[in-house]
C-alpha cells in the first residue's frame, strides 16, 4: 500500500531568521467564495472612502487681489510661478508652493484683461487703457515697472503668446500681433474678419500647430486665422456668446469655448458644424475654461460662482467646487503637473484646488499605489451600481445653484415640451425636423 | 507553418486547461457587435480575462504542496482495510502524531467543530462539557462546565468567539472562556451555522424558527418560521451561504434571510433527514436519512444523483475541500471518494468506500474534516478522535483567505479586513454572482411589479380562456361593460382578443368542413 499524508513543514513558512511569515497563495476559485459580492463591497467602500477624502480646496494664493481677479497665466516654463490680474489694474505674480506673492506692479490704469507670459519668462499684460505692457517679474526685484509699452486703438480684451515666435497677439476690436523682437511698438500684422465691427472678447494661439489662432467676439461669432496666410480661415457664429476658448494641447485641432449658454462646446476646428461634445452642468455663463496638460480634461469657471472639471469625453461634469466665500469665477487655470487647478473669481483670491478631489500627493508607498490601483479598477468594473454610482455622483450644491438647477430643467423641459407640441401638430417638415444637441447652436457657418 | 499550427493549438488547448479551471465562465461573443467601440471594448475585457486565467494557471508552479496519497498497489489490496496504526506507522512522525484520541467518557456525547483554519478545535459535550484547543500544539484555550445542557457549539469568525447553544439560550465566550453575550432570541436551539463572510450566526431551536443574528452588529437579521417542527438537520451551503434545513418528513428546504419561504424545498429521504453536508463549490449535496440512505444530490439541478445503502442511518456526514465524504454511522465511519466529479456528466456510483474507521463500540455523534489536512475528527460518545485520512485535504490554503499558521498580528489584521468586506444578507441568494448583473427585466415589468394595487393575474387573459360561443366571457364583457363610446385600454384588448378567438374559431370550422367533405360540412359547429 502507497502512503503519503499530507505534510508541511513550518521553516518553509517561515524561514529561519526572519521574522515575516509568508504568505502562500492559491488562486483556485474554489477556494476565494462570494468572489463578486466581496468585490463590490470593496468597491463599494472605496467609492466611499472617496467621497470622504474629497477635500478639493487647498487654500488662496496669500491675501489675494484688492479688486476681482479677470486673468491669470501659468509660466509655461515653471511650476511654480502664476501670475494674476485684477480689476484695479494691479499684477500680481505667486509662488504656488508657498502660496506667497513674490511680485506685484499696478500695470494698468483699468482692468487687467490678459497676461502672457513669454519663452524668456517676461510677462506680457494688456488692459482696457489700451495698451500691452511688459514686465519682468524674475528680474526686477526693487522696480517693477514695465520694460516695454505697447499702445492700441481700442481697449484691449485678451492676449495669447505664440509656440516659439516672440510675437502675441492681443485682441480688441481686431486681432494685432506684435512681435516684441522689433523695436516698433506698432502690431506687425492685423487680422479681423472683412464684415465684422464687434468686439473680440478672447483669443487662443495654438499651441500644436502653431500658426492657428481661434477668437471669438461679441457677435457670438468664433473666427479661426491662420497666420502663415494673414488671413481668417472660419467665421462660425453660435446661438450665444462664447467667454473663453482653450485649445486642447493634446489633439492640435479640438478647442473648447465657454459659453454663455452655460455650457462648454468641444470644436473640432475642421469640422464647425457641429461640436465634438458639449458639456452641461453650469447654471450660469461659463465665463473661462482650461484644458488638462494632458488634453483629458478640462476645467471651467461659472457666473454660478461654482468650478466645474468635465471629462473631455463625457457629458457631465465629473466634479463641482464651491466654497462660501468664493464669487463669479472669471479665471481658472490647470497647474502642468496635472495635480492642481487655479480659480479666480470676482472676490479677489486665486484659490488652490485639487484637481482630484480625494488624491494625495505625498510619497505612496508600493503597497498603498498598489491598493489604489485596484480601488480604481474596482470603482470602474461596478460603477454601474445604483448605490456606488449614487455616491460617487453626490455631491452638495448650494443652495442657488440647487435652485437654478431645478428651475432651468424645468425650463428647457417646457421649451422641449412646447418643441414637441409644435412639432405634433405643424405640417410644415422644416419645423417637424429635430435638431442634434450638437449642432443646435451653430447658426451659421462661413468659409 | 506546421510548427506555427502546431504551436496554436498548444496555446489554445493552454487556454482551455486554464478556463476549465480559473475560467468564470463563458466568454462573450463579440463577433456580432456592430457597436465598435463596445466591440473593442468588450473584446479586451475577455482578452483580461483569459490572461489572468492562464496566469492564474502558470502560477500553479508556485504551490508547494501536494495532496496525500493511498493507493493500493497490487490488485489484491483494499484501501478501506488500511488501519490507522498502518497509516501512522508510514507517515511522517510529525503527521503521525495528529492522530489522536481523547478519552472523555462522561459528558458526552460531544460534537467537535475546527475554525476555518483548521487550527483550533472546540469541544462540546451534550452535559456541559466545553474546551477549546489548539490541537496540534495540544495546548488547552479554555475549558468550562457549564452544567446545562449543551446542543451545539460553533466557531465565530475566527478563534476568539465561540457561541454554545444551551438549555435555554445561545451564549457567545470569548477564548478565554468569559461569557460575552446571552442572546435571548434565541431560545431551546438545537443547529447553529457560522456564515463567516456575513457575520451571520443561524440557529434553529425546537420550534421551528430560523433565525440570523449578525454578530458584528448583534442584530437579529431575520427570522423564518419553517412550519415544520423540529428540525433534523442543519448545514450552510459555503459557496452561496444558504441554510439547508433537514425536516422530520425527510424534506429539505434551502433558506436565505431575504425570503420567508424556503428557496427551494426537495424530498431526499422516506423518513427525517438525519444531516447533510455541501461540497465547497455548491455543487453536491450529500445527506443522511433514518431510512438507512445516503442520497448525493446535484443542487444546482436539484436532482439525485446517487443513493447509498448504510446499514444503520447515518448520523452524520462531511464533505471534505478535495471531496472525500465522510458518514458516521452506528458505531462507524466511513469515508467515500469520488462520490461526485464536476467534470463528469453521468456520475458513476461507487463500489467501495476509501476508508473505515470504528468498531470500537463508539456511537458517532458527529463527523468533521479538518480544513487543510488529512484529517477527520469524529467525536463520539466517549470522547474524541482524530483520524488520518490521506488525501482528503486541501494541501495549498490561501493565507489571505484562512491561514492555518497566522500570527497574531495576521489574525487582528485579517479580522479587520474581514469586517470591511463583510457582505450584506441581502446578497445571499442561489446564485451568489448575481451583484453586478444587468437587470434584465423590462421596464414595464418593473412598472408593473412596484404597483402595489394590482390586480392578481391579467383579467383579459383570464376572460379568454373561458366559455366559448355565444356565452363567452369576452363577449360578455363586451355586451355588459356599458358605455360603447368609452374606449379604454381593457376595451381594446377585449375587442382584440375577441377578434383573435373568433378568427381562430372560423379558421377551425373551415377545417373541420373541408374533412367532412361537401355533404358533411353543415355538421362542423362553432364550439368544439
Amino acid at each position: 500500500m502507497k502512503i503519503k499524508a499530507l505534510s508541511r513543514s513550518t521553516e518553509a513558512l517561515q524561514p529561519p531568521g526572519s521574522s515575516t511569515p509568508r504568505l502562500l497563495r492559491n488562486l483556485d476559485p474554489s477556494l476565494h467564495p462570494f468572489e463578486r459580492a466581496r468585490e463590490y463591497t470593496r468597491a463599494l467602500n472605496a467609492t466611499k472612502l472617496e467621497r470622504m477624502f474629497a477635500a478639493p480646496f487647498l487654500g488662496q494664493l496669500g491675501k489675494g487681489h484688492v479688486d476681482g481677479v479677470y486673468s491669470m497665466a501659468q509660466d509655461p516654463g515653471s511650476l511654480e510661478r502664476l501670475a494674476s490680474g485684477s480689476g484695479d489694474g494691479v499684477v500680481k505674480v505667486w509662488d504656488l508652493p508657498s502660496r506667497e506673492e513674490i511680485w506685484q506692479c499696478k500695470a494698468h490704469d483699468n482692468i487687467v484683461k490678459g497676461i502672457a507670459w513669454t519663452r524668456d519668462r517676461k510677462m506680457l499684460t494688456c488692459g482696457t487703457d489700451r495698451t500691452v505692457k511688459m514686465f519682468d517679474p524674475y528680474g526686477s526685484e526693487g522696480r517693477p515697472g514695465p520694460t516695454a509699452i505697447y499702445q492700441g486703438q481700442g481697449a484691449f480684451t485678451s492676449i495669447s503668446h505664440h509656440r516659439s515666435l516672440p510675437a502675441v497677439a492681443v485682441s480688441s476690436g481686431q486681432i494685432s500681433i506684435y512681435d516684441y523682437s522689433r523695436e516698433s511698438s506698432s502690431p506687425s500684422q492685423t487680422l479681423v474678419w472683412p464684415s465684422t465691427v464687434d468686439t473680440i472678447t478672447t483669443c487662443a494661439f495654438n499651441q500644436t500647430e502653431t500658426s492657428i489662432l481661434a477668437s471669438a467676439g461679441t457677435d457670438r461669432s468664433i473666427i479661426l486665422y491662420d497666420l502663415r496666410t494673414g488671413s481668417p480661415l472660419h467665421r462660425t457664429v453660435l446661438s450665444f456668446a462664447s467667454n473663453s476658448i482653450a485649445w486642447n494641447p493634446m489633439e492640435a485641432f479640438n478647442f473648447a469655448t465657454a459659453s454663455e449658454d452655460h455650457n462648454i462646446y468641444i470644436f473640432d476646428m475642421r469640422k464647425m458644424s457641429r461640436a465634438l461634445n458639449v458639456l452641461k452642468g453650469h447654471v450660469a455663463a461659463a465665463m473661462s475654461v482650461a484644458f488638462s496638460p494632458t488634453g483629458e480634461e478640462l476645467v471651467s469657471g461659472s457666473y454660478d460662482r461654482s468650478v466645474r472639471l468635465w471629462d473631455r469625453s463625457k457629458g457631465h461634469s465629473r466634479d463641482m467646487y464651491h466654497t462660501k466665500r468664493m464669487q463669479r469665477v472669471f479665471s481658472v487655470a490647470y497647474v502642468p503637473d496635472n495635480a492642481y487647478v487655479l480659480s479666480g473669481s470676482d472676490d479677489g483670491n486665486v484659490r488652490l484646488w485639487r484637481a482630484k478631489a480625494s488624491a494625495r500627493q505625498g510619497v505612496k508607498s508600493a503597497r498603498e499605489r498598489e491598493k489604489l490601483e485596484y480601488d480604481d479598477a474596482l470603482k470602474e468594473r461596478y460603477k454601474h451600481m445604483p448605490e456606488i454610482r449614487r455616491i460617487a455622483r453626490h455631491r452638495h450644491l448650494p443652495k442657488q445653484v440647487k435652485r437654478a438647477e431645478t428651475i432651468k430643467r424645468e425650463e428647457l423641459g417646457s421649451i422641449k415640451r412646447r418643441e414637441e407640441n409644435e412639432r405634433r401638430s405643424s405640417r410644415m417638415k422644416s419645423k417637424t425636423k429635430r435638431r442634434s444637441e450638437r449642432e443646435k447652436m451653430v447658426l451659421a457657418t462661413e468659409e | 507553418m506546421t510548427g506555427r499550427y502546431t504551436e496554436e493549438i498548444a496555446r489554445k488547448k493552454q487556454v482551455a486547461e486554464a478556463q476549465l479551471k480559473y475560467g468564470r465562465g463563458k466568454a462573450v461573443q463579440t463577433r456580432n457587435i456592430r457597436d465598435k467601440k463596445l466591440r473593442s471594448n468588450l473584446r479586451a475585457l475577455e482578452k483580461k480575462y483569459r490572461d489572468a486565467a492562464v496566469r492564474a494557471k502558470d502560477a500553479e508552479i508556485l504551490l508547494e504542496n501536494n495532496s496525500g496519497v493511498l493507493e493500493p498497489e497490487t490488485e489484491l489490496e483494499r484501501t478501506y482495510k488500511v488501519r490507522q496504526d498502518d497509516i501512522r506507522e508510514s507517515v511522517a512522525e510529525e503527521t503521525a502524531r495528529k492522530g489522536f484520541e481523547l478519552r472523555l467518557e462522561e459528558l458526552g456525547p460531544y460534537k467537535a467543530e475546527y475554525t476555518r483554519n483548521g487550527r483550533h478545535l472546540l469541544l462540546a459535550g451534550r452535559k456541559g462539557h466545553i474546551a477549546t484547543m489548539d490541537w496540534r500544539d495540544g495546548k488547552l484555550g479554555c475549558e468550562l462546565h457549564l452544567n446545562e445542557t449543551v446542543r451545539d457549539a460553533k466557531w465565530l469568525h475566527n478563534n476568539q468567539f465561540f457561541a454554545v447553544a444551551q438549555k435555554k439560550y445561545v451564549h457567545i465566550y470569548d477564548s478565554a472562556g468569559v461569557e460575552l453575550h446571552k442572546l435571548q432570541k434565541h431560545i431551546e436551539v438545537t443547529n447553529m451555522e457560522f456564515l463567516p463572510y456575513h457575520f451571520l450566526l443561524a440557529t434553529i431551536g425546537n420550534a421551528g424558527y430560523l433565525k440570523y443574528q449578525d454578530t458584528s452588529t448583534g442584530q437579529l437579521v431575520a427570522e423564518h418560521a419553517t412550519k415544520q417542527g423540529s428540525p433534523t438537520a442543519f448545514a450552510q451551503n459555503p459557496h452561496n451561504a444558504v441554510i439547508h434545513v433537514g425536516h422530520q418528513n425527510g424534506q429539505v428546504s434551502l433558506w436565505s434571510p431575504n425570503s420567508s419561504t424556503p428557496l427551494v424545498k426537495l424530498l431526499a429521504h422516506r423518513g427525517p433527514v438525519r444531516d447533510m453536508a455541501i461540497d465547497r463549490e455548491g455543487r453536491y449535496m450529500v445527506s443522511t436519512g433514518q431510512d438507512m440512505r445516503m442520497a448525493v444530490w446535484d443542487i444546482r439541478t436539484m436532482k439525485e444523483v446517487n443513493n447509498y445503502f448504510l446499514r444503520q442511518p447515518g448520523s452524520s456526514v462531511a464533505i471534505s475541500d478535495r471531496g472525500s465524504t465522510a458518514v458516521g454511522w452506528g458505531t462507524q465511519t466511513t469515508v467515500w471518494n469520488g462520490l461526485f466529479n464536476k467534470h463528469v456528466k453521468d456520475q458513476v456510483k461507487v463500489q467501495s468506500p476509501y476508508m473505515h474507521w470504528g468498531g470500537d463500540g463508539y456511537h458517532i455523534e458527529r463527523v468533521q474534516w479538518c480544513p487543510f489536512e488529512d484529517i477527520l475528527g469524529v467525536s463520539h460518545n466517549k470522547g474524541f478522535a482524530s483520524i488520518l485520512v490521506p488525501g482528503a485535504g486541501e494541501p495549498n490554503f490561501d493565507a489571505l483567505e484562512a491561514n492555518p499558521y497566522e500570527t497574531t498580528k495576521q489574525r487582528q489584521e485579517g479580522e479587520v479586513k474581514s469586517l470591511l468586506n463583510k457582505l450584506q444578507p441581502g446578497m445571499i441568494s442561489l446564485d451568489p454572482n448575481f451583484i453586478g448583473n444587468l437587470d434584465l427585466a423590462s421596464h414595464e415589468t418593473r412598472k408593473q411589479e412596484a404597483d402595489l394595487d394590482r390586480r392578481e393575474g391579467d383579467a383579459v387573459e383570464k376572460m379568454k380562456n373561458r366559455g366559448r360561443g355565444r356565452n363567452s366571457a369576452l363577449r360578455k364583457f363586451l355586451r355588459k361593460s356599458g358605455n360603447k363610446n368609452v374606449i379604454d385600454e381593457k376595451r381594446v384588448r377585449v375587442e382584440a382578443a375577441f377578434k383573435a378567438q373568433s378568427k381562430k374559431e372560423m379558421e377551425r370550422v373551415k377545417r373541420q368542413q373541408e374533412e367532412y367533405g361537401p355533404a358533411l360540412a353543415r355538421f362542423a359547429r362553432k364550439e368544439g
